[in-house]
């Protein structure tokens, strides 16, 4: 297997592990909505805070790690950009 | 100043911008206190903020193709993501979002998980591929990777739809938020809008827009966020709301038990005479309904919105500014980062103002109390004389019920800094914040139609041979001609008809989501594929637009019809967007594969490094 078909099988191992992440963020954890909402976090009912906040930074959080692997990614095969930002 | 090291030096200018604009609301607080009427703060907010977006559009002005489409690709990661937020949060989520908490509670939030998830597919699906690719817009892309003028013709088309649908509503809000701090007419404030929105665009097309845009995310999140943190003090929700309400979330659900949420007859309604438009409180704000069809109602919505967000042009073209592919990446991610500071602040808002106006231990609480003392509280007049607040006393008895009250959303966050008893300089910076808001998403919008129809339609496909000052004197004379046609819909007030900004998101994803992803993940999708996938989806997604929204389907269709599966005319995406993925395969493996040299340019949009598919000018 060449270094660029490599590339792309990890790439997008890479891209189904974080579409896992955000489908259960976004739609996994809804489907319980009312289940989740007997329970409590921060104070507020948690499928409440999950829609209000909770969601919004995973969200933040998934794309900066998913950001950051894919770079590493990139340079274990040698595809990292130089000249940046 | 845009010469040489000007992008080294973004933070400092952008630092001192921001000092500056502290600055000024500090002088407006003075001059309320020296006398100032509130209306004067009001003009000078809006016209002074107007003024420095408008003299950044100016030194902005290019003569080259690369900057005027792409702003010259430099673009650095964190700036690029306060332009997105800027270029994504419209006016509508500036004035609206935290209305729209207030009435429709968990439900609604739907919305914010879309618009803001959406990004996730942005970042792993297509942001960094289409900056590798190296397109100018979206049919660019579309019309190099399976080649031809006709599935060029039909990416710009389902662009023009879904961008033309958000622009008008966009052009609508400039105008309402310019009529209304300013104090002119509605017409004349539309006007005043776009004028103000083709000066940051005309002169330097995305470079402008670029800059303008940052400008523009500072005021509006300085401008929502400071409101949110001194009402909350105000109303004892502690200093810092976002980790701090649960129990004022709690309380509300008290509150809700003891006024009892009912629901008003259409008929009572009408009798009463309340103004269209208007809402009341009738369901609960942080629980969730029963049952399976509101769960797959909740989630419908909320992957309409998501694949619509990662569909929308005026979106996706942001990303091809940025220096690199790594840089697209990371710029998503500050995009929803620099959102995130806004939409989390919304429910935030809606709960403290929910709660300002129920609780009757406050000073500002009004339900419950006598309505003849509720009639003479100030603001309740001002706002009941432009009728967007109402009240109707259905069971005669004096006092103002919880169904009694009516309010229209975006009163939410015009009037919250008021009835909790922040000075008129807050209102003041609202104005300001919403028309930034208004403002940039108009611009982005505008600027991607117009590329679209001057790159995509007239230079590569009318007149490939067009010189350079040629092109961007067409690309700008579209872009007046748009913003005008824009601005022109809007001031008859046709948006009621013109339907709801959510259709943007549905068309966008009918026509453009699969295209875009089969494009890069998938070498087999051919020429063919798309414009079979890209035909059926909008065209289908389309019909069940017209047969599902009554406004349509009684004229046509001759009657009222039950939406399939609870697809009501929000979510008509999930209608068009799989029958264009099914129809998209089918097409595509019948016709023969890509010829090699397209499978090599989808093999090498695949790797971040090497040269771009399309040249820097092209």
């Amino acid at each position: 297997m060449s270094n660029k078909d490599a590339y792309w099988n990890k790439t997008k191992n890479h891209m189904i592990v974080t579409l896992v992440l955000w489908a259960f963020f976004s739609l996994v954890i809804f489907m319980f909505g009312s289940e989740l909402n007997t329970m409590s976090f921060l104070g507020y009912p948690l499928a409440y805070y999950m829609t209000a906040q909770g969601s919004l930074l995973a969200f933040v959080i998934i794309l900066f790690w998913t950001a950051n692997k894919q770079e590493k990614i990139d340079e274990e095969h040698g595809f990292s950009e130089r000249e940046d930002d | 100043m845009f010469k040489g090291d000007f992008i080294k030096n973004l933070p400092k200018i952008y630092g001192t911008y921001t000092g500056g604009f502290i600055v000024f609301i500090i002088l407006m607080a003075i001059a309320e206190q020296a006398g100032v009427s509130a209306k004067n703060i009001g003009v000078m907010f809006v016209a002074f903020t107007v003024l420095i977006y408008a003299l950044i559009g100016y030194l902005s002005r290019t003569i080259q193709v690369d900057a005027y489409y792409v702003a010259g690709r430099q673009v650095p990661t964190v700036f690029n993501g306060m332009a997105t937020a800027a270029d994504w949060m419209s006016g509508a989520s500036f004035v609206a979002l935290a209305g729209g908490v207030y009435f429709g509670g968990y439900t609604y939030m739907a919305f914010l998980v879309g618009w803001t998830g959406g990004y996730v597919l942005v970042a792993t699906l297509m942001a960094p591929y289409l900056r590798k690719f190296g397109c100018y817009t979206v049919p660019d892309f579309i019309g190099t990777r399976y080649g031809g003028n006709l599935v060029r013709a039909c990416a710009v088309f389902v662009l023009f739809i879904a961008s033309f649908t958000y622009v008008t509503a966009q052009i609508n809000a400039t105008g309402t938020i310019a009529s209304r701090a300013l104090g002119i007419p509605f017409e004349a404030g539309v006007w005043v809008g776009l004028i103000s929105i083709l000066i940051c665009s005309m002169l330097g097309g995305m470079r402008a827009v670029t800059w303008t845009q940052v400008a523009q995310y500072i005021v509006l999140i300085i401008a929502y966020l400071i409101p949110v943190f001194w009402i909350s003090s105000n109303v004892g929700g502690g200093i810092f709301p976002h980790l701090m309400l649960g129990d004022e979330v709690a309380r509300l659900g008290e509150l809700e038990q003891q006024f009892g949420l009912v629901k008003n007859s259409a008929a009572d309604m009408k009798a009463a005479g309340v103004p269209g438009g208007l809402k009341y409180i009738s369901g609960t704000h942080s629980g969730v309904p029963e049952g399976g069809m509101a769960v797959w109602k909740y989630l419908s919505l909320a992957i309409c919105m998501m694949v619509g967000t990662a569909s929308l042009p005026h979106i996706l073209m942001r990303y091809f500014t940025t220096p690199s592919v790594r840089a697209a990446r990371k710029s998503v991610a500050w995009s929803l980062f620099f959102i995130f500071l806004l939409y989390s602040s919304a429910p935030m808002l809606a709960t403290l103002s929910k709660l300002a106006l129920m609780d009757p231990n406050l000073p500002t609480g009004i339900i419950g109390k006598s309505i003849s003392e509720v009639q003479s509280i100030e603001w309740v007049q001002r706002w009941s004389e432009v009728k967007q607040v109402f009240i109707a006393d259905f069971n005669g008895d004096g006092i103002l019920q919880l169904n009694e009250w009516f309010m229209r959303g975006d009163v939410v966050v015009l009037a919250t800094p008021e009835v909790a008893g922040l000075p008129f300089v807050i209102s003041g910076l609202v104005f300001a914040g919403g028309m930034a808001a208004a403002m940039s998403t108009a611009d982005g919008l505008v600027l991607a139609i117009s590329n679209a129809l001057s790159h995509d339609i007239y230079y590569k496909i009318i007149d490939p041979k067009a010189d350079t000052a040629k092109r961007l004197l067409v690309a700008r004379v579209l872009l007046v001609i748009i913003g005008a046609a824009g601005a022109y819909i809007a001031s008859f007030r046709l948006t009621s008809i013109l339907g709801s900004v959510a259709w943007a998101f549905d068309f966008a994803m009918s026509g453009l989501f699969f295209p875009l992803v089969l494009g890069v993940w998938w070498k087999r999708a051919t020429r063919a594929g798309a414009i079979a996938g890209i035909v059926a989806g909008i065209g289908s997604g389309t019909l069940y637009l017209l047969w599902v929204f009554p406004k349509f389907s009684v004229p046509i269709f001759g009657g009222v019809n039950t939406p399939f599966l609870g697809i009501d005319h929000l979510r008509f995406g999930l209608i068009g967007a799989p029958i264009c993925l099914v129809v998209m395969v089918v097409v595509s493996l019948m016709t023969k594969e890509p010829s090699p040299s397209v499978q090599k340019m989808v093999d090498d949009t695949r790797i971040p490094t090497g040269k771009a598919i399309l040249g820097k000018q092209h």
